[in-house]
C-alpha cells in the first residue's frame, strides 16, 4: 500500500513509533491518531489541541485472523488483528503478537510493542510501527 | 421539493464478464434502462454515475464522460457525473439524481452504477477493496476488508450469541433467492455445510460468508413523478432518500456492532416518508459480508439490536418470511460490481413493486427498502419507494 511514498510514511513516525496522540484542551478528549480539531467542540477546540505520548497499554475490544493476507503480509498468516481499546480512550487497530493465535480473546489486557509491520518488496524501504502483545 | 419515480430500469448479466468492457457494460444497462423507460435521448437533463474505483480496476478515470459517450450522448453533450462512496457509490448516485429531480433542476435523469472489477487480479481487487477503509490506520496493519466485517462478526458473537449456523444462513438465503434470478452471479442453491465447511477468509468468515468479486453495471431513469405517465404506465415512486457519513475506521465508531451511519441514514428516511420499520414490504440491504446482513435488519429497525442472528434462523427473512431480504440474491449471490450495487438495488425493489420479479416475485409488494453501504459503514444511503 505504501509504493514509493517515503514521506507519506515519515511523516507518520510520531504516531506509529511512539504513540503520539492528542487531546483536546477544551473537553479533554484524547485522540489517536491526532486530529486537527475535536469532533465534539470543534471550533472551541481550534489551537488547544495538546500533544500526549499515549501509554500503550489497553484491552481488545474485538479480534479476527486473518488467513487470506494482502500481499505484504502473506506470510504472516494465520496472523491476529484486532481493535484495541487504549487506557487513555483511543481505539485503534493492530496485530497481535507473541501468543499463539488461539489465545487472542476479546477482554485481554496488550500493551503495545515496536515491530517491523511491512515492507515494500525485497529492496524497498521498510516499514515500522506498533504491534500489541499479552500484558505480563 | 418534488416528488420522483423510478420509470425505467436496465441489468446487464453479474459475474465474470471476460468478453465485455467497463464502457459496453455502462452502454448496455443504461440502453436497456432507456428503453424500459420509453424515453429519447434528447429527453435526458443529465447522468449520474457510481464507480468506486474505475482508475485501480481499469486505469481509467474521468467515467462521468466516458459513461455519457459510450452511451452515445456526447454529441448532445448531457451533463453527466462521475460520485464515489466506495461500495456506496451506486446509492449515492442514485440519491444526486434524486436530488436534482426533487430540487426542480432537472425532469429526466439517467442514474448508472458500473464496476469492472476481473480485468485485474484477485489480489489487485483485493486491496482496491481494501481503499474503502482507513489505509493508515487500518490497511497499513495489515488489515483487509474481510478482516473488518470479521471484527463485527466476533464481537456480535461475542455480544449477543449470534452464531456462525446464524450467518451462513444468511449465504444460504440469498444463494436460494439468487438462483431465481437470471441476471445473478451465482444462480445455485448452496448447503449449510458447504458455507460452513468452506476455508477461513478472516475468522470468523469463511469464503461463502463474502461478496464475490463481480463485473456488472446497473442503471436506472428517474423522472418527476408528475411527467412520469408522459412516458410509462409502470412508474414506481422514490418517498425517500436519506444519507449519513460516519468515521472512515471501525475502530473509529460508538459501537463495533452498529452501523450508525445506516441508523441515521434509516432515522431520515423513515420521517421522510412518514413510516416505521413495520411499514416496510420488503428490502434489499448490503450483505457484503453475512454478518453486515445480520447488522442491517437490527440498524433498519426491523428487529432489535442483536436479534439479527435469530431473526435469520427463524427464516423471517426468506422470500416467503414476514420480511424477505435480498429477493435478488444480494450481495452475496447476485454478486457485487460495487458501483453498480446500489443502483441494482433500486432496480430490483422496482421491479418487486412492479410485480415484474417473476420467479421471487413477493406477494402484494406496496412498500420496498435499498440501503447500501459504502466500506465498513462510512457511508451509507437509505431509499424507499413505493408501488403507485
Amino acid at each position: 500500500m505504501a509504493d514509493g511514498g517515503v514521506a507519506r510514511f515519515w511523516r507518520e513516525i510520531p504516531q506509529r513509533y511512539n504513540l503520539i496522540g492528542n487531546k483536546c484542551g477544551s473537553c479533554g478528549r484524547v485522540f489517536f491518531p491526532p486530529r486537527e480539531s475535536c469532533p465534539y467542540c470543534r471550533r472551541k477546540s481550534i489551537g488547544k489541541m495538546q500533544e500526549l505520548k499515549l501509554s500503550g497499554k489497553g484491552e481488545i475490544v474485538t479480534y479476527t485472523i486473518i488467513h487470506a493476507g494482502p500481499e505484504n503480509f502473506k506470510k504472516q498468516v494465520p496472523y491476529p488483528i484486532a481493535i484495541i481499546k487504549l487506557e487513555e480512550g483511543p481505539q485503534l487497530t493492530a496485530q497481535i503478537v507473541d501468543c499463539d493465535v488461539d489465545d487472542v480473546k476479546i477482554g485481554m489486557k496488550v500493551e503495545s510493542t515496536f515491530r517491523r509491520i511491512q515492507e515494500d518488496g525485497y529492496t524497498g524501504a521498510i516499514y515500522y510501527g506498533y504491534k500489541f502483545k499479552p500484558l505480563k | 421539493m418534488r416528488d420522483v419515480a423510478v420509470i425505467g430500469v436496465g441489468l446487464t448479466k453479474f459475474g465474470e464478464l471476460w468478453d465485455k468492457s467497463f464502457r459496453q457494460l455502462t452502454a448496455e444497462a443504461g440502453s436497456k434502462a432507456i428503453f424500459d423507460a420509453g424515453i429519447e435521448g434528447k429527453e435526458i437533463d443529465a447522468m449520474y454515475v457510481g464507480s468506486m474505483s474505475s482508475g485501480r480496476f481499469v486505469g481509467q478515470e474521468h467515467v462521468g464522460a466516458l459513461v455519457a459517450d459510450a452511451s452515445g450522448f456526447s454529441h448532445v453533450h448531457i451533463p453527466s457525473t462521475r460520485v464515489e462512496g466506495a461500495c456506496a457509490s451506486g446509492g449515492l448516485a442514485v440519491r444526486e439524481g434524486y436530488l436534482s429531480i426533487a430540487s426542480g433542476m432537472n425532469d429526466v435523469v439517467v442514474v448508472g452504477g458500473v464496476e469492472k472489477m476481473n480485468d485485474v487480479s484477485g489480489n489487485a481487487a483485493t486491496e482496491t477493496l481494501a481503499t474503502a477503509a482507513d489505509q493508515e490506520w487500518e490497511a497499513f496493519f495489515g488489515a483487509t476488508f474481510p478482516a473488518l466485517y470479521a471484527m463485527i462478526a466476533t464481537k456480535h458473537m461475542h455480544d449477543y450469541g449470534t452464531t456462525k449456523e446464524q450467518l451462513a444462513q444468511v449465504a444460504v438465503k440469498n444463494h436460494a433467492n439468487g438462483a431465481l434470478n437470471p441476471y445473478a452471479q451465482y444462480q445455485r442453491e448452496i448447503k449449510l455445510e458447504t458455507v460452513l465447511n468452506a476455508t477461513t477468509v478472516a475468522y470468523p468468515l469463511g469464503l461463502f460468508d463474502c461478496s464475490p468479486v463481480t463485473d456488472g453495471a446497473a442503471s436506472v431513469v428517474l423522472c418527476a413523478a408528475d411527467k412520469a405517465k408522459e412516458y410509462t404506465d409502470k412508474a414506481v415512486k422514490i418517498i425517500a432518500s436519506g444519507q449519513a457519513s460516519d468515521t472512515l475506521s471501525l475502530h473509529g465508531r460508538r459501537d463495533i456492532c452498529t452501523l450508525d451511519s445506516t441508523v441515521y441514514a434509516a432515522k431520515m428516511a423513515y420521517k421522510q416518508a412518514n413510516l416505521t420499520p413495520k411499514d416496510i414490504d420488503l428490502a434489499e440491504v448490503h450483505d457484503c459480508f453475512t454478518i453486515a446482513e445480520i447488522c442491517a435488519i437490527e440498524d433498519l429497525g426491523f428487529v432489535e439490536k442483536g436479534q439479527g442472528g435469530k431473526a435469520v434462523e427463524n427464516k423471517i427473512t426468506t422470500l416467503d418470511g414476514s420480511l424477505p431480504v435480498n429477493t435478488s440474491g444480494g450481495l452475496k449471490a447476485k454478486g457485487h460490481p460495487v458501483g453498480a450495487t446500489g443502483v441494482a438495488q433500486i432496480v430490483e425493489i422496482a421491479l418487486q413493486l412492479r410485480g415484474d420479479a417473476e420467479k421471487r416475485q413477493v406477494n402484494d409488494a406496496r412498500i420496498g427498502l435499498a440501503h447500501n453501504v459504502g466500506g465498513s459503514g462510512a457511508t451509507c444511503t437509505v431509499h424507499i419507494m413505493e408501488a403507485v
